[in-house]
């Protein structure tokens, strides 16, 4: 290579980043040992001398930032969220996890229960019981409030097992919702005074237009609750609140929400012939295809980049040079499992809600 | 390797007809079925009850009155019923659980039939009484006496009893207690070893019925002596033989050997004799007497002459049995003593090994109660004689004598009772005092309770600095588990049995002895001195007595043998041919240890795929594989005649490959069942422990029996003192047969959780680990502690007892709160520290008798628990307790989610406490959504190279994607019961994942990518009892000890943390003399005093006068107040009651 002065060299264009920054920019790559690239640069003036801007604009991201719902079920949502940072994806993701709040079993009155179940580990496994109950349509409940048809639902479990009979299997649609409250009576603190049950409601939950038409029921009618012997019984009382998932997870509203990044798998060079053939074989998931190049040629390939699950067989051992696993950046293929009490699309635009709360909060407690 | 790599080729090859060797795994639950993991318990037990008991009593069946021989008792039969118990007049069943949830022994009448004259009877006709109890039998669980014993399973549900318990154990008192196995040297067997001096020894324990004494020969320089507690002095041995008649010295050169090496040696000792002038018997026999220790002159009466011979006729080589005063056997067996040790002094080789398994004796339980019987039994005997001698002579016969009054029923049951109790076995006949012999069982967890009843005690005390002992034997493999031993001062002192072995006991001899003798054993007493030792021919010594010899031993060794196999003696009958000594053992005593191996034909198995076919079709039993003679018990001494393989292989195997054998295929004589077997049942639960350093796997095995699970079926039914349960336990994702064998897999101990191998938060290190909180609040690690705590109502002396009162609960703020209408906390109840749990009243005089009204004080018991945490009384039970008092006994439920410092550990040997719990949004997850339930540190790896954890996690996680359990069995890769790791790879391939088990991890705190792919997937945890809820402890001030005025020590007692000598130490160093000052007397027992600065002793203050004075100068002149710790008061206090004055100066500060 003959010496040239760097005075003589072309100028790296400007406004324009080269080829390896851009990717190093805009995509993780994963190697077969480690990932690399992995963080987003964030610095503004990360590329200030190659005329870059490297800072996020508000119009920009309104121009690039698109949703794409891939899939929708009732209870499972699949979308692509493009043109956003993994911190603010990330954000979401936590925001469903742990703050978007849900009714769930807090406290039990346990009448009797003969069961082999304690009553700490009945209790516990009727919080983790998904509700299908709007938490918007509840208040919190406060320490000093008393609970009320506008901050708690009430339900009663009252099963016994025959004596002489088969062994039952107590589930969750023998929960039965009382709308008007609590039925248990507390000790009154004296002979005179009026017992007072547990709850205090103004009006039966029914009659509130809410629920009128859509009861407060179990989300699954078939989670076992306990299993009974002949002669055993269990009676209780059971009081959902509103509650976020950050306090306990019987609150999380969804089972789980995770995204990942858009893979992108980039053959490097042409793979033909046999070396294609076995390279297609080697992917689990059908990745790669066959192109026929007509005269009996062949080529690799890549059709489904999507489906990649990182397995990194492709590039196990004699392909690493010829096959690039990469991961787009700003690219997140979103998943959310609703638990149930809401439809996941509400869930996120809940999050959504939260998120632009929280950022109120952050930009009034500044001003 | 390409079949692997490819898919399609390694369907084609499993597709293929099987050729590999037939699968005797079928074999082992076969095994287990027929013999157990306890059966050697049960069988030692079942045979004390059947034919020991039996034996004890006819050796001492006739009781005569020392002034009328016609009064006399004979015992003709006895017999162990089932257990039960005397109910006011009535006999009720016992059953396991009854006894356990009462306090009761679980223990069978045993009875005997008798018959008797009565005193003052004229005709003297014996009385027959059948059926006489004279004592209560604490039973063995699933004995045959036992009320479990082949019941099915509902049938075990009905009585309140686990069936996948083992049994063999006692229930005393309440509580149950395993008799361990202990291990002991063999007896009547010939030791040739080096004592401390490095002499060579030859010794023999003898232990029969009547004596046991230990008979040592041992060579001082060059001369040979005989040692026996008996006489005073080493005694020559030359002296010994001619005592019992071998007067020429050709004729013990000859005994010995012809060898002119024997010869040599022999010369020293020969001349020696000369010198002494021994040449006769009578000569020999009157230098003994002078030997004779005193303590056995005294007994006879000083009277020296034949005491010699009586101690060579009876404690002399005591196993070896004298007929009419005929010492030739016992010449024989000397001079083959004398033999071996020439044999010993040539070639260093032939010494004996002491921890060779096959000079040790395991005594089972049996064994031992059959001891103590056999003590207790004498006992009441003699005692019944004394006192009906007694009544002989004082009596005013007004009521004739009868023997059955003077049999006490208490001396047996207590007898035995105690020592079961406590584990103290006292047996002063045989001067026997062992302690610890029998142990609670551990029911923290189900392996637990099976480990300790495998463990075998050790013979050695532990202190002893020897390395032998402790070292791994060769002999061990296959019979005790080479993990499974604690770690500390008993390590591998204490072994555990591995899963197949069994212990035999005792077998009849005289048959064997008479079928040796028409198998051609020429008996002794026909051969000269000339021809023990022809070459050629062998010596057959059984049970270590020398029955002749034999001239084509490998004839006689294989006829026994083919007599064994074909069920004609005993299975346990060993036969073992000892080339180096030229004998053939036969053994056929208990405690000797042993496994079932299959039989071979040159290298080919006796097993084929039909017999497996029947076993799998239920037409075919263990028993059925030993009667046809396909598979067949060696003991340790006999696998020395034998060449196992590990595995059958196919004749058709390459040549190549046959040529790399160094033994030939067809001298192969048995093929080992499976080769996970010679671990034990704590080693079995660890899958992969062939991949991991050895002290892992040992650790595991005191961890597992630690891990709380579920200990039993009838777990919550059962009254413990203390029990946990983890609430949600699981069957390991990575099971071994093992596992599924003993039931682990129904009794789980852990829960799988997923684990990421990473670095989070700096809290890990150290071996912590962090915890998902999620996983915790949906139930992980969740555990409940059940605690029982026992009121008992008092009945006195004179006839008060304590009433349990109701109480007024009204009262706001009292701490009666959870009592019922009877005065007991109601089940159910939320219980918290300080509350009432019996509303009790003492009656304030308990000594004397009190007419009708008593005067009660309050005795309310409180309960005591953590504060702050939501306990609850689980039950209430009434029961009376032995001294049918009624005892009210709390089972007091806490249910624990895993905090801060709690102890985890995986299945191999890796604990660590959670370091800090973490909010599942912090977590990582993967790109399928899976979030870890915990982290672990990668650094836990490196040092302690568990490799077998990290396959576990990639076959868990090869288990869960596929759906399929995998199986990690040790060393089970070539027979298919452990996945080998190329097979998981490919499942996990399959199914999208890495081959290596590492994903790809976005973090959950900034949302991006990790820079590392990371290990996950699920391991096997399991929850230790160790919590920090039961240690914990601080105080700042508190409860203090009466006598010092110190603040107490220890939690319980809520007392202070000590500031010890060395950082006291630390603190003067670094010269915080206030500091100092603070710690040892402001904050731990300031006391003011009076100090006389005239005579220096400590005065007083006069609270009514306003001063101080002392009372030694009877004047408060000179009197100073100064500060003492109130310990240093006491010092100078009790020295003054000495006598010795501490008298204090004081200077001015
Ligand atoms: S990493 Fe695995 S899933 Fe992705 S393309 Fe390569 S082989 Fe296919």
């Amino acid at each position: 290579m003959p010496r040239v002065s760097a005075l003589d060299m072309p100028d790296v264009p400007m406004g324009q980043l080269p080829e390896h920054l851009q990717l190093q920019r805009t995509r993780v790559v994963c190697k077969a040992d480690a990932p690399i690239h992995t963080e987003a640069i964030q610095y503004s003036g990360a590329y200030a001398s190659m005329g870059v801007d490297n800072s996020l604009r508000l119009e920009s991201f309104c121009k690039n930032f698109k949703i794409e719902v891939i899939r929708l079920t009732e209870d499972e949502m699949e979308f692509d969220m493009i043109g956003i940072d993994a911190s603010l994806a990330n954000a979401f993701r936590r925001i469903l996890i742990a703050e978007v709040p849900t009714m769930a079993i807090e406290k039990v009155l346990m009448v009797n229960n003969t069961s082999v179940i304690a009553d700490e580990v009945l209790a516990h496994r009727l919080g983790l019981i998904p509700l299908n109950a709007d938490p918007r349509l509840f208040e919190y409940l406060l320490e000093n409030d008393s609970p009320n048809e506008r901050n708690t639902i009430v339900y009663k479990l009252d099963v016994s097992c025959r004596k002489g009979g088969p062994r039952m299997t107590v589930k969750s649609d023998q929960l039965k919702w009382l709308p008007n409250g609590s039925e248990l009576e507390m000790e009154p603190p004296n002979q005179s005074a009026k017992p007072k049950s547990y709850t205090s409601f103004s009006c039966s939950q029914d009659s509130m237009p809410e629920f009128s038409k859509k009861p407060l029921g179990m989300k699954h009618e078939d989670i076992i609750i306990a299993k009974l012997g002949p002669g055993q019984a269990i009676e209780l009382e059971a009081h959902a609140v509103k509650g976020i998932g950050k306090v306990h997870a019987k609150w999380s509203p969804v089972s789980t929400a995770w995204y990942r990044m858009l893979p992108e798998v980039v053959l490097l060079k042409d793979i033909k012939g046999d070396d294609a053939e076995k390279l297609v074989k080697k992917c689990p998931v059908n990745v790669f295809d066959i192109e026929d190049l007509g005269n009996g040629e062949k080529k690799a390939t890549v059709s489904k980049p999507r489906a990649c699950t990182l397995c990194r067989e492709c590039i196990r051992g004699v392909n690493e040079e010829l096959v690039e696993l990469r991961r787009v950046k700003d690219h997140f293929i979103f998943t959310i499992e609703s638990a149930g009490a809401l439809p996941p699309e509400v869930l996120f635009t809940e999050a959504v809600k939260i998120l632009e709360d929280k950022c109120d909060r952050v930009i009034s407690e500044l001003s | 390797m390409g079949a692997e790599d490819d898919p399609s080729a390694s369907l084609k090859t499993l597709a293929a007809p099987v050729k590999s060797a037939v699968d005797k795994f079928q074999l082992l639950p076969a095994f287990l079925k027929v013999r157990g993991l306890v059966k050697q318990h049960i069988d030692s037990f079942n045979y004390f009850i059947n034919h020991d008991i039996k034996k004890i009593m006819k050796a001492n069946d006739r009781l005569v009155c020392r002034y009328d021989p016609d009064l006399c008792l004979r015992y003709t039969n006895i017999y162990v019923e089932e257990p039960s118990v005397d109910m006011d007049f009535s006999v009720e069943k016992l059953t396991p659980h009854l006894c356990r949830l009462s306090d009761r022994t679980y223990a069978a009448p045993i009875k005997v039939d008798i018959e008797y004259t009565k005193g003052n009877q004229a005709n003297k006709k014996p009385e027959i009484k059948r059926g006489l109890v004279i004592g209560r039998l604490p039973i063995m669980l699933r004995s045959c006496r036992c009320v479990l014993s082949g019941k099915d399973e509902a049938e075990l549900a009905k009585l309140g009893e686990c069936p996948l318990d083992p049994g063999g154990y006692f229930i005393v008192k309440g509580t149950e207690k395993v008799i361990l196995i202990q291990e002991q040297l063999s007896k009547n067997r010939i030791i040739i070893d080096t004592d401390s001096k490095g002499r060579v020894t030859a010794s023999v324990t003898s232990s029969t019925h009547e004596t046991k004494s230990k008979t040592v020969f041992f060579i001082d320089k060059d001369k040979i002596y005989l040692q026996l507690n008996q006489f005073i002095k080493p005694i020559p041995i030359m002296v010994i033989m001619r005592a019992m008649g071998m007067e020429s010295d050709q004729e013990i050169v000859q005994m010995v050997g012809r060898d002119p090496r024997y010869g040599t040696l022999l010369l020293p000792s020969l001349q020696e004799c000369a010198s002494e002038r021994i040449y006769t018997q009578q000569q020999a026999l009157e230098y003994l007497d002078g030997k004779v220790g005193s303590a056995n002159s005294a007994r006879s009466g000083n009277r020296k002459e034949g005491l010699a011979r009586a101690i060579l006729l009876d404690v002399f080589l005591a196993n070896v049995p004298v007929n009419q005063g005929n010492f030739r056997p016992k010449c024989i067996y000397a001079s083959v003593m004398l033999r071996r040790m020439m044999d010993a002094i040539l070639n260093a080789d032939t010494f004996d090994d002491k921890d060779y398994v096959g000079n040790k004796r395991l005594e089972l339980s049996g064994q031992l109660i059959s001891l103590l019987f056999e003590d207790l039994f004498k006992s009441m005997n003699s005692f019944a004689l004394e006192l009906l001698n007694r009544a002989y002579e004082h009596a005013s016969r007004s009521s004739p004598l009868d023997f059955v009054h003077y049999i006490k029923q208490d001396y047996i049951t207590n007898g035995l009772e105690k020592s079961i109790a406590t584990g103290n076995w006292d047996v002063k006949r045989f001067k026997m005092h062992r302690k610890g012999v029998s142990q609670v069982l551990s029911r923290l967890s189900f392996i637990g309770a099976l480990g300790s009843m495998t463990r075998i005690s050790p013979q050695f005390e532990k202190t002893r600095k020897v390395s032998g002992p402790r070292a791994l034997q060769p002999s061990q493999w296959g019979m005790l588990c080479p993990c499974d031993t604690p770690e500390g001062e008993a390590c591998g002192l204490t072994k555990n049995l591995a899963l197949m072995t069994h212990v035999t006991t005792d077998e009849e001899e005289g048959p064997l002895i008479s079928l040796c003798h028409s198998l051609g054993v020429q008996d002794l007493a026909l051969l000269s001195a000339e021809e023990l030792h022809a070459p050629g021919s062998f010596l057959v010594i059984f049970n270590g007595l020398i029955l002749g010899k034999h001239r084509q031993p490998q004839r006689f060794a294989n006829a026994m043998r083919k007599l064994r196999r074909s069920g004609k003696i005993g299975e346990f009958v060993s036969i073992f041919v000892n080339e180096k000594q030229h004998c053939v053992y036969v053994a056929s005593d208990g405690g000797r240890v042993c496994r079932p191996l299959v039989i071979a034909d040159k290298g080919i198995s006796r097993i084929k795929e039909h017999h497996m076919k029947e076993l799998r079709d239920g037409v075919r039993s263990f028993d059925d594989f030993l009667r046809d003679g396909l598979v067949e018990y060696l003991d340790v001494n006999e696998e020395n005649n034998a060449l196992i393989a590990l595995y059958e292989y196919e004749n058709d195997k390459d040549d190549s490959e046959k040529e790399k054998d160094d033994v030939k295929r067809s001298s192969i004589t048995h093929i080992e069942i499976e080769p996970f077997t010679i671990l034990g049942v704590c080693a079995g639960l660890i899958p992969y422990p062939h991949h991991n350093q050895s002290p892992r796997n040992t650790y595991q095995c005191a961890m597992g029996k630690q891990a709380m699970g579920n200990i039993g079926y009838n777990q919550l039914s059962r009254a413990d003192t203390l029990l946990y349960l983890l609430v949600y336990p699981q069957r390991p994702l990575l099971t071994t047969k093992t596992i599924e064998l003993v039931g682990y897999d129904k009794l789980g101990g852990g829960q799988n959780a997923t684990v990421a191998v990473m670095s989070y938060s700096g809290y890990d290190i150290e071996d912590a680990i962090v915890m998902n909180k999620s996983s915790l609040d949906r139930g992980f690690g969740r555990c409940i502690a059940m605690k029982k705590y026992t009121v008992v109502k008092e009945t006195y002396s004179n006839g008060t007892s304590d009433a349990i009162v109701r109480s007024n609960k009204e009262k706001v703020g009292s701490n009666m709160q959870i009592l019922d209408d009877d005065g007991i906390a109601a089940p159910g109840e939320i219980v918290r520290n300080h509350d009432v749990l019996v509303n009790k009243f003492t009656p304030r005089n308990t000594r004397d008798r009190v007419s009708r009204d008593i005067d009660y004080k309050e005795a309310p018991s409180k309960y005591k628990g953590p504060e702050g945490e939501t306990t609850v009384i689980d039950r209430v039970i009434l029961s009376s307790d032995t001294n049918d008092k009624l005892s009210i006994k709390f089972i007091v439920r806490h249910t624990r989610r895993p905090e801060v410092g709690d102890k985890f550990s995986s299945r191999h040997g890796q604990k660590g406490v959670c370091g800090t719990i973490v909010q599942q949004e912090d977590f990582p997850f993967s790109e399928r959504g899976i979030c870890p339930d915990l982290i672990m540190n990668p650094h836990g790896f490196p040092s302690r190279m568990t490799i077998g954890k990290m396959i576990e996690l990639l076959g868990g996680k090869a288990g869960v994607s596929c759906g399929r359990f995998h199986y990690g069995s040790a060393f089970g890769e070539p027979s298919g019961h452990a996945d080998k790791v190329e097979d998981i790879s490919y499942t996990l391939v399959k199914h999208g994942f890495s081959y290596s088990g590492k994903d790809f991890i976005y973090s959950g705190i900034t949302g991006y990518p990790l820079q590392a792919y990371i290990f996950m997937g699920p391991i096997y945890y399991q929850k230790l009892k160790h919590m920090v809820l039961d240690k914990m402890h601080a105080r700042a001030k508190g409860p203090r000890v009466m006598l010092t005025r110190q603040p107490t020590e220890g939690r319980s007692r809520d007392g202070g943390l000590r500031l010890g000598e060395m950082e006291r130490d630390c603190l003067i160093a670094y010269g915080a003399s206030m500091m100092i000052f603070e710690r040892l007397m402001l904050s731990s027992d300031p006391y003011q005093v009076q100090v006389c600065r005239q005579c220096g002793l400590l005065g007083y203050y006069n609270h009514k006068l306003k001063a101080a004075f002392c009372s030694m100068c009877k004047n408060g002149d000179n009197i100073s107040t100064m500060k003492l710790p109130y310990a240093c008061k006491l010092l100078f206090q009790e020295l003054q009651s000495m006598n010795v004055v501490p008298r204090l100066k004081l200077t001015e500060a």
